[in-house]
């Protein structure tokens, strides 16, 4: 099988890899880089479990191939403390009891990271429809939309 | 209830923030498919596209010149070391691979071993299998036809496909009961076949060290415990040995049942550790998760009820055909095949009743309790709470007054229930009021009859569940013979801080944070100084695992009674220290005083650090206890449920509106906790009640076989849950709490059936099969001609 080289910046860090044509990005992140935060829930693209930030912008690493990432900046929950502070968004989880098992945790707070991003103050229902690709089975909902919320007003 | 201790000592009560949260936040949990050990290998399985077939032939040629691939086992290389079968914990057998005949889709039929994840899955591609298909029962109904073929041809003398007949209750008295009733009701329900699909799958990590001999497995598992025993009794004759057998579950992405049993793939990786003498990882993908795990429910039931014209409910009776798939692998306690089905009385003081269930093989996988339900509960309140809707209908009676007219009075408690449960405590009315009173039932009605005259569809639905979880005292629940006891080792360290470990394991429950606090309320050590394990044999007392609601009703008891244990002693040691009888000792969180001289104490910390530097001569040094937590009961947790719905005349859309759900779980341990408890078991009640289903085609091809098709809720169908509480604790319980982790699931799915259902009663609905999904909602429309 083919191999490619290619460049990936994750959480600032630039890595060169040598990777087959097949790989999934979650597999680069998790097994090459062991980043192992970002998860795995059902290789067809419905979980969220394994949502990263690619050039800023959401997306399912389970069904993205590393080369796509070539050249390319990836942000995944390793990166979101930074300097030993929390990121509003994990302090909010936390404060909000937004999760449970904490398997979906990660890629729910990258994708309200991305929304947050795009949306200083988001209302209920846009915080619903933002993370309506992130399923969690533990918490109905309910604290992570509050989490999210206390996020977005430490975040103004 | 209001906090005994400070909130820097967090004990009941207290919302206190999780300590398992900051390495979640980060990214940093330990999942099964985070660890990795040197020289690890990687499994992956071949599995059967046909529902029955026999095997004629497995070529693993080409498989075996893939790159990467190193072996490839089958059914005959287990059966070689007689491991290709296995018992199950209902004392069935069930195949690990087969020899001859697949017995359902997805069925594990070979196994690949490769150096990589890619390698083992390329492995699997080139497995050439010769399939013969065979005729397949689907349908549970026709497997006990005469004709019908016998599926467990493995069974000699097995002459059908019935597995077992279970009876409770008095037929004859209940027949009796029936036959002078003014008002009998009679409604067939089928409870559909559902699957828990936790987001992170199953797996393992087998290691056998072949120099010492010592078999490690890292699991999901929510019983390390009885698995570790599991393993020795099925693996003996090869020379595993319980002590040299550790299983270690790591954190766990979520189990709700599906966790408990042991899989196939679990043992194929064990097998193939031994033989090749290196680690082997097998991490399920998400269909294999959906098709071949263990299911919940799949019970087609027919209910009746007997009252009087005033409505008082006077029998009830209960016929149920329970589909197994073709083992029956559910994860009841041994003396009862169908769980605790026989809660089926509900809140309601029903005075004679009769049950019946009959399991039956099918071409299906087997399991059978694993979806956030204590045994069979969800089953038997769903068919109570239906069938009592039914009865209000049919006597023109209000569904809220119906339910308060026969609720057990609170006076009657403990109540003794006529299928032979005694309910601990109780105290039903209130809970429903208070449900009525937040919702504003009147109003609710009154919109409703306004809506009707304007032909909108709303529907208003209720569920007064009781339930029975915290299995239990040990004369009548076992599994394999093991007691469900669980167990507390607690040891308080010199400089005043603890370790306590139990025989459970939390899956997202937040133990590690609450049993912290059960500790700090019994010593007054603080909830952040105590350290709680759980989840490795060789470190934790034995224990019957987490499910089934048991954990604070065994566990968090034996950590309870742990700690008393430690006070006692800690008593002796402070009225040395004080110069007093220990008589003249008064305790008060976290310390010892003299009565009449509160000045004179010592604390707890101060009493650990003599236990180690300055203990009583004749006293042993230390301060630790282990309690193994025998319950004297199981706990009855309770609540009214109350759900309004709008349906889409256009589309069958089903919306909730508002869901209020009043729980009574007892004393409270964590505030915040329970609430997450209630919401995530509601929105696990709401999934099968509008959107999940696994049904199979007449070939047994599974339908619902990824997320694709097996719909998940997601934060845009999940309401705002309201939840409140009432206070009723349980009276044998250490500090008086309940079980709670399954409540809400049990009691959501008949609330909102009964709401989808009222909103369309008055058009002549009197029942809808779950999951009430917009195509079925919208044929009943279509034939009420209110479709738009």
């Amino acid at each position: 099988m083919a191999t490619h080289t290619i460049r990936v910046t994750v959480n600032g860090t630039a890595h060169d890899e040598q990777v087959e044509s097949r790989l999934l990005l979650v597999h680069l992140l998790r097994d090459r880089l062991l980043l192992t935060g970002t998860h795995i829930g059902c290789d067809t693209t419905h979980c969220g479990a394994c949502t990263v930030l690619l050039d800023g912008q959401p997306v399912k690493s389970c069904t993205i191939l590393a080369v796509q990432a070539d050249g390319r900046e990836i942000s995944t929950v390793e990166g979101l403390e930074k300097d030993g502070k929390l990121h509003p968004l994990q302090e909010g989880f936390w404060e909000k009891h937004g999760l449970q098992c904490g398997y979906c945790t990660p890629g729910m707070m990258m994708t309200s990271c991305a929304l947050l991003a795009r949306n200083k103050n988001p209302s209920e229902a846009e915080i619903r429809e933002a993370i309506s690709g992130n399923l969690c089975r533990c918490t109905g909902y309910v604290n992570i939309v509050k989490a999210i919320q206390y996020a977005a007003e430490r975040s103004r | 209830m209001q906090p005994r201790t400070s909130p820097e000592v967090g004990g009941m009560g207290h919302s206190m923030k999780r300590k398992e949260d900051p390495r979640f936040i980060r990214g940093k949990g330990n999942y099964i498919d985070d660890i990795v050990l040197r020289d690890m290998l990687w499994m992956d399985i071949v599995r059967s596209p046909f529902a029955h077939a026999k095997i004629k032939s497995i070529n693993t040629e080409k498989a075996l010149k893939v790159p990467g691939v190193l072996a490839v086992i089958t059914g005959e290389t287990l059966a070689k070391y007689n491991l290709h079968w296995m018992p199950t914990l209902m004392s069935d057998t069930q195949m690990v691979l087969p020899t001859e005949k697949v017995m359902y889709q997805a069925q594990e039929v070979a196994a690949v071993i490769a150096t990589s994840r890619y390698a083992a899955a390329d492995g699997v591609e080139a497995v050439e299998v010769d399939y013969e298909p065979l005729p397949v029962v689907v349908d549970p109904f026709k497997a006990l036809e005469p004709n019908a073929p016998v599926l467990r041809t493995d069974k000699k003398d097995k002459k059908d496909n019935r597995i077992f007949h279970w009876e409770a209750g008095d037929r004859a008295a209940t027949q009796k009961a029936f036959s002078e009733a003014d008002v009998v009701v009679k409604q067939d329900l089928y409870i559909p076949r559902i699957h828990v699909a936790s987001i992170e799958t199953c797996g393992c990590i087998a290691d056998f060290d072949r120099v010492n001999g010592k078999l490690t497995v890292y699991m999901t598992t929510q019983a390390p415990h009885a698995i570790r025993t599991v393993f020795a009794l099925v693996a003996g004759h090869v020379g595993l040995s319980e002590e040299r057998i550790r299983i270690i579950s790591p954190d766990i992405g979520g189990g709700f049942g599906g966790k408990v049993p042991v899989y196939p793939g679990y043992v194929i990786a064990v097998a193939a550790s031994v033989v090749i003498g290196k680690p082997v990882k097998w991490i399920e993908d998400r269909m294999e998760n959906l098709q071949a795990d263990s299911f919940a429910r799949d019970y087609h039931i027919t209910a009746e009820l007997a009252a009087k014209k005033d409505g008082t409910i006077t029998a009830l009776r209960m016929k149920t055909l329970a589909d197994h798939g073709y083992a029956d692998a559910a994860a009841n306690p041994s003396k009862f095949p169908a769980g605790l089905f026989s809660i089926c009385t509900g809140s309601y003081d029903v005075k004679k009743a009769f049950v019946e269930v009959d399991g039956v093989y099918t071409n299906k996988p087997p399991g059978g309790v694993a979806y956030r339900c204590s045994f069979r509960v969800t089953e038997a309140v769903h068919a109570i709470e239906r069938i009592t809707d039914v009865l209000a209908q049919q006597l023109k009676m209000d569904p809220a007054e119906l339910r308060m007219k026969n609720f057990i009075p609170k006076e009657k408690f403990p109540y003794k229930s006529v299928l032979g449960w005694e309910y601990d405590s109780g105290d039903y009315a209130p809970a429903l009021q208070l449900a009525m009173d937040k919702i504003d039932y009147r109003g609710l009605r009154k919109e409703q009859a306004e809506k009707r005259a304007r032909g909108e569809l709303m529907g208003i639905g209720i569920c007064s569940f009781t339930e029975i979880v915290g299995a239990g005292p040990s004369k009548t629940f076992d599994i394999l013979g093991i007691k469900m006891f669980d167990s507390c080792e607690l040891r308080v360290h010199p400089t005043g801080k603890a370790i306590a470990r139990f025989g459970t394991k939390s899956q997202g429950q937040g133990h590690e944070t609450t049993y912290a606090q059960i500790i700090a309320e019994e010593l007054g050590i603080p909830a952040s100084a105590v350290q709680v394990e759980e989840g490795d044999t060789d470190t934790a007392p034995y224990g019957l695992g987490t499910y089934a609601s048991r954990s604070t009703p065994t566990a968090g008891a034996a950590g309870a009674m742990a700690a008393r244990k430690v006070r006692e002693k800690a008593k002796k040691i402070a009225a040395y220290l004080l110069e007093v009888s220990e008589d003249d000792l008064v305790w008060e969180t976290g310390k010892f005083s003299v009565r009449g001289a509160p000045q004179r104490s010592k604390t707890i910390q101060e009493i650990a650090f003599a236990a180690y530097t300055n203990h009583p001569q004749g006293m042993e040094a230390g301060l630790e206890a282990v309690d193994y937590y025998d319950p004297p009961n199981l706990t009855f947790p309770f609540g009214s449920y109350i759900c309004v719905v709008d349906i889409d005349r256009g589309t069958g859309m089903v919306k909730i509106r508002r869901f209020v759900a009043v729980d009574d779980c007892g004393n409270i341990i964590n505030p915040m906790i329970v609430d997450g408890q209630i919401h995530g078991g509601l929105t696990m009640g709401m999934a099968p009640a509008l959107l999940e289903e696994i049904s199979y085609d007449e070939s047994g091809n599974i339908q619902g076989g990824s997320f694709m098709d097996y719909l998940l809720p997601t934060a845009m169908e999940t309401p705002a849950w309201e939840t409140a509480k009432t206070v009723t604790p349980s009276p044998h319980h250490p500090f008086g709490a309940k079980g709670v982790g399954e409540s809400a699931t049990v009691g959501a799915t008949p609330a909102i059936a009964n709401a989808v259902v009222d909103a369309l009663a008055h058009l002549g609905v009197r029942h809808i099969d779950i999951p009430m999904t917009p195509e079925k909602v919208w044929r009943i429309l279509k034939e009420k001609g209110v479709a738009e």
